[in-house]
């Protein structure tokens, strides 16, 4: 997560001091890992030293912790250009599960325990996002479903890798590797 | 849950063991089985030609196995005469296909008390009965509408209740969400599972879909005709 940039995007709907950002964050974005303090304030020096905030008066009964800061127009530019950039597709090609998968070949293991035993952890897994889907609010569940679908993908390759196993024993035992090195 | 309910819900009521079946020279199922507990809801996963299909049939008894035993409460099912297996997969199962297979001519409403007028119950009390199963499956506003006239996912919750609607105690479920997107396929398959845990049935589940296979509490993996039971990694 780009914390400095989803902290200026928060700026931008008003100001805001360290406390209630942190706080906007954590409804938003931080349900499974909340932000802590000392991220908030040492990003939010970075982002007053580059321009991209400014201090925006201190609130009533002042500790250093009630300073609001304000989103400058560079900052606005900022937020701008990162919502427009896309980020890189994770393209997932460093697989522990395939060399596990090799390995169990080339040792004579059963490898189709390897690709059961991943099923079921992942399945487990899937089970407790949708319970807590079921429960959850809308943004619990769009949270959920990106991480459902990522382990769908994941128990797609497995049925798949579990389909030409013995192709890919076949592979291995020639001593050619599937993959190029 | 206390422990004695939890106990309750341990004892097996549809049971099939070593079952097999062959189409002409092709084998489907080759010596699976396949446990479903009281409440219990079990997915059944596995390629395309697996024997998933094949195994919910032989289990349902709409399929007689070549060789094996299903055994419904203990009591075996290919001992019952071709009549008694009918009137038992009436009384007591229930089954939601991949497209809703609703008679066309008739409103969903009557869809839904089809199989409690087949049980000779008079019209009105069956017609109240399947309103209120289309009200569970938050479809009460199609009830007056023939199934042509209702969108795919409504269709579907219609064809929900009317697997429900004789209180059967093992729903059997075809690839329930295959002709759906993902968000009226979830839909379905939230209302089915709650729908079906409220009124203390068992599911079999048969899909190629991991996030309907999520609803289940267990999942049954079939290869080759072959079949194997995936605990949940604790």
């Amino acid at each position: 997560m780009a914390i400095g940039e989803t902290l200026l995007g928060l700026l931008e709907t008003g100001p805001q001091h360290g406390y209630g950002l942190k706080r906007s964050y954590d409804t938003y974005f931080g349900r499974d890992r909340a932000l802590d303090y000392g991220q908030v304030y040492s990003t939010l020096s970075r982002l007053l030293r580059d321009g991209l905030v400014t201090e925006d008066g201190v609130e009533a009964g002042s500790g250093p912790s009630r300073k609001r800061y304000a989103i400058t127009a560079a900052g606005v530019t900022d937020v701008q250009r990162w919502l427009g950039t896309p980020e890189a597709p994770a393209l997932y090609l460093q697989n522990t599960l395939y060399a596990k998968v090799v390995l169990a070949l080339l040792s004579g293991r059963p490898a189709g325990d390897v690709l059961d035993a991943q099923r079921a952890a992942h399945l487990a897994e899937m089970r407790a996002l949708t319970a807590r889907k079921r429960d959850g609010d809308l943004t619990d569940q769009l949270i959920c479903d990106h991480a459902l679908f990522h382990l769908e993908a994941d128990l797609r390759w497995l049925e798949l890798t579990a389909a030409r196993i013995d192709e890919l024993a076949a592979t291995v035992a020639a001593g050619a590797p599937a993959a190029k090195p | 849950m206390t422990a004695a309910a939890a106990a309750g819900e341990q004892v097996p009521v549809l049971v099939g063991t070593g079952l097999r079946k062959a189409f002409g020279v092709n084998p489907a199922l080759n010596g699976a089985d396949l446990s479903l507990c009281g409440r219990e809801i079990v997915a059944v996963m596995g390629p395309s030609g697996s024997g998933k299909s094949t195994l919910l049939h032989c289990l349902a008894g709409i399929l007689r196995p070549d060789a094996g035993r299903v055994t419904y409460r203990g009591q075996e099912l290919t001992e019952l005469s071709d009549r008694d297996r009918s009137a038992l997969r009436r009384q007591a199962f229930g089954f939601v296909f991949q497209f809703a297979q609703l008679v066309p001519e008739l409103s969903c409403l009557q869809n839904v008390a089809l199989p409690l007028r087949l049980g000779r119950i008079g019209r009105h009390q069956a017609e109240a009965r399947a309103r209120g199963w289309l009200e569970r499956l938050e479809v009460a506003d199609v009830a007056a509408k023939r199934p042509g006239e209702t969108s795919g996912g409504q269709a579907q919750r219609v064809a929900v209740a009317r697997a429900l609607v004789t209180g059967p105690a093992v729903v059997f479920a075809d690839e329930p969400t295959g002709a759906l997107d993902s968000l009226n396929g979830e839909r379905v398959m939230r209302l089915l599972v709650d729908a079906c845990r409220q009124a203390g049935a068992s599911v079999l589940v048969v899909t190629h879909e991991p996030r309907v296979a999520a609803y289940a509490d267990r999942e049954v993996i079939v290869r080759d005709g072959r079949s194997r039971s995936l605990e949940p990694a604790r």
